[in-house]
């Protein structure tokens, strides 16, 4: 019997092909949504066309792909450098709204300055609510080793509550009360003018200033992490804690300040979303957008590499500009997760190639030496610790730490 | 329960009910978080349990409406088939991380995203219009004779849901099957803590966690279908608002034993009935200020459990949780 097995790669190989990976990946789960599509009698290649069209067809179309991409590429960041150094922060969704409420006080409390003044105390206070969100469980997680999973997750429901309490159940400072109208139907103060982020208009594109930061704080972290001290050390931990903290790496402190980092680039992606595009603190559409936890999946397709961070957040930007366009009548609700989902679901499962190869084996040649050959075969390769390309591949969140 | 005593009035408003209450809202955690349980004591940990959920709720939404039988045989299909939406949910998941050796927890959000309330379940809802349909078969609680009329114990004890003492069934038979069968005490604690052993005792490990992972979520499908049948009953986008995740978090939290999680579900859910209880009492306070409780109430003993329990061999986690077995 011929079957198909998987062994580890006993070399790391070339990144040309580590990148290509994911773009195959990508390819085959549009594929297979393109049979989903032909099958629900939906013709593929113009539902493609038409999504194409929407996300980069025009200079419109270009332009609110960016807008999406903004959010997407600031919390991917959030996700990228929290993952690369073994720590499993999913709570940039929560971050993100703590930044945006903080933004939008400053904004408004700093009411008739000048935009010098007010714009980088908005990114300063984004990042610092971001920061303060991932306060809790960064400490509990150095402390007392709690699971920074659910522990970021808890906070997300938190700040989601949080900020609809502030709208919607209370007459906060972010609460526009000025109007009877807006009395009744909850509706958050819009910030100064003056407040409002400049974006840089090149050849009719539009980039926001979130998007700025975000490209530039993408090149800092892949400066950091290929040759900063901390990167270095981030990058030992993620593989091997143990290892760092022989060779004297201050393990705890390390996890601390990437997390507390991390909060900080998903607060900022939150002061963007008030600076460049709301103006106005909107419980209900952040939390339907999710920005948060799609960084996360920007982050994986970007195999966690930081410019390939900028391609991923771009794509998924794309498509979720185009999904939106596309949702209406002819195509249901929840068709932008579904997609997505596929795609990332090829994703993830192509890049087991980084790490192993797939062999051809005729099982049935190999039967005599099976019983002997497993136990050793099995025992060989679990001890043997590549130095794996795709960093999470190797840390454990769950299980005991060492 | 609960809203049934609001109709009535204050006076009525016993103890009891409110807990009883508590143990509804607890049921679909506990359901869920019991799937998620076995699949973990085999070592994989699916962070798509909300995705699994949310599946699970509107497949079982949708069967119930379209079937036309009498109730209890289209709620026993729609519990059914949903447990199947839910378990081929999982098996996805199983290809991936089990099959193709992806990360677990990247493959778990992609799960929960793939079928969360941007994704699959929100587009099944819109297909088949499920949005704003009151149900035609709606679970509903059923008296044990004159033991439901019993003060306290009654209403929380003998006037439960089918799929209330259903639960509690299974609670009996994991913490058997974990305690007294060879497959559970020995084959899946060896899955999950040294599959490297395990497969040298000539366990196969893959298809061990293969059919945990697909059990996991089959109960997360029929805890997803409890929301849409019975709690809320109808079906609205992103219906379990979270409860997938909570779950996850009190089988952390209650140690990977099942009645600790049966425990920790009920208090959950007593946590959450709470707020309609005040109203009923005339105390109206911000929804959100009560809504936050459960999530603190989690956060809290989630963070003073590792704080307490640091090291303790009985309340540590599968040891190779989480982890690919790279065996064959």
């Amino acid at each position: 019997m011929i079957s198909l097995k998987l062994e580890r790669r006993p070399t790391s190989i070339k990144s040309v092909y580590v990148a290509g990976i994911p773009v195959v990946g990508a390819v085959i789960g549009l594929l297979i949504a393109a049979v989903i599509l032909a099958v629900t009698r939906h013709n593929p290649f113009s539902t493609y066309g038409i999504m194409l069209q929407f996300a980069f067809g025009s200079l419109r179309g270009v332009n609110s792909t960016l807008v999406q991409m903004t959010p997407l590429l600031l919390t991917g960041l959030a996700a990228l450098v929290a993952f690369r150094a073994g720590v499993y922060n999913i709570g940039a969704e929560g971050q993100l709204y703590i930044g945006a409420m903080s933004a939008s006080g400053v904004a408004l409390a700093l009411r008739g300055q000048t935009p010098i003044v007010i714009i980088p105390c908005m990114l300063i206070a984004g990042a610092l609510g971001g920061v303060a969100w991932a306060l809790i469980p960064a400490l509990s997680r150095v402390l007392y080793d709690a699971n920074e999973i659910l522990t970021t997750l808890m906070m997300n429901y938190i700040g989601g509550l949080l900020i609809t309490y502030l709208i919607f159940n209370s007459d906060s400072y972010w609460r526009d009360l000025s109007t009877s109208f807006a009395r009744s139907y909850p509706v958050g103060k819009t910030i100064p003018i003056n407040a409002n982020w400049p974006a840089l208009g090149i050849a009719g594109f539009t980039l926001p200033l979130g998007l700025l930061v975000g490209l530039g704080v993408s090149i800092l972290v892949m400066l950091w992490f290929r040759q900063g001290r901390g990167g270095f050390f981030a990058r030992v931990f993620a593989n091997s804690p143990l290892t760092a903290q022989y060779t004297g790496v201050r393990t705890k402190r390390l996890v601390f300040g990437i997390f507390l980092a991390s909060g900080a680039l998903a607060g900022i992606a939150g002061a963007s979303q008030i600076g460049d595009f709301a103006h106005l603190l909107d419980p209900s559409s952040l939390q339907a957008a999710g920005y948060g936890y799609a960084g996360i999946l920007v982050a994986v397709l970007a195999m966690l590499n930081p410019l390939g961070l900028i391609l991923s957040s771009l794509f998924l930007g794309g498509l979720t500009n185009a999904g939106f366009a596309l949702e209406g009548p002819k195509f249901p609700n929840g068709t932008v997760g579904t997609l997505e989902g596929i795609i990332l679901f090829c994703v993830v499962g192509m890049l087991t190639l980084v790490n192993y190869r797939i062999r051809i084996v005729n099982q049935a040649r190999f039967t005599p030496l099976k019983a002997s050959k497993d136990g050793s075969t099995t025992a060989g390769v679990q001890e043997k610790s590549t130095f794996s390309r795709v960093r999470f591949f190797s840390s454990n969140p769950f299980g005991k730490r060492d | 329960m609960v809203s049934e005593t609001n109709k009535n009035g204050y006076k009525q408003l016993d103890p009891g009910c409110h807990i009883a209450g508590g143990v509804s809202y607890g049921t679909p955690l506990f359901l869920a978080g019991i799937g998620e349980l076995l699949s973990e004591r085999g070592g994989l940990v699916n962070l798509g349990i909300e995705g699994m959920m949310l599946i699970g709720a509107s497949v079982g939404f949708w069967v119930s409406q379209v079937l036309t039988f009498e109730s209890a045989a289209s709620l026993l299909v729609a519990f059914a088939i949903a447990m199947i939406a839910g378990a081929l949910a999982a098996g996805l998941y199983a290809v991936i991380t089990v099959g193709l050796r992806a990360d677990q927890v990247v493959t778990g959000l992609i799960l929960a995203i793939f079928g969360g309330s941007t994704g699959l379940s929100t587009y099944l809802g819109s297909t088949a219009h499920l949005i704003g349909v009151v149900g035609h078969h709606n679970l509903v609680a059923v008296g044990l004779g004159p033991l439901s009329s019993l003060p306290v114990v009654g209403p929380v004890l003998f006037h439960q849901d089918p799929l209330v003492y259903a639960s509690w069934f299974l609670l009996l038979v994991v913490e058997i099957f974990l305690g007294y069968t060879r497959l559970g005490r020995i084959t899946l604690k060896a899955v999950g803590d040294n599959p490297t052993s395990a497969a040298a005792m000539g366990i196969k490990v893959r298809q061990v966690r293969f059919l945990f992972c697909i059990a996991g979520g089959a109960l997360a499908g029929l805890g997803g279908a409890y929301y849409s049948l019975r709690l809320i009953p109808s079906w609205s986008n992103g219906l379990t608002a979270g409860a997938g995740w909570i779950a996850l978090g009190l089988v952390i939290v209650a140690f990977w034993r099942p009645i600790l999680l049966l425990a920790g579900c009920y208090l959950f859910g007593i946590s959450v009935s709470i707020g309609s209880v005040l109203a009923a009492r005339g105390i109206t306070l911000a929804p959100e200020l009560y809504g936050v409780l459960p999530y603190a109430l989690t956060l809290i003993v989630l963070i003073a459990s590792s704080a307490l329990l640091k090291g303790k061999r009985w309340a540590s986690a599968p040891a190779s949780l989480g982890k690919p077995y790279e065996g064959e």
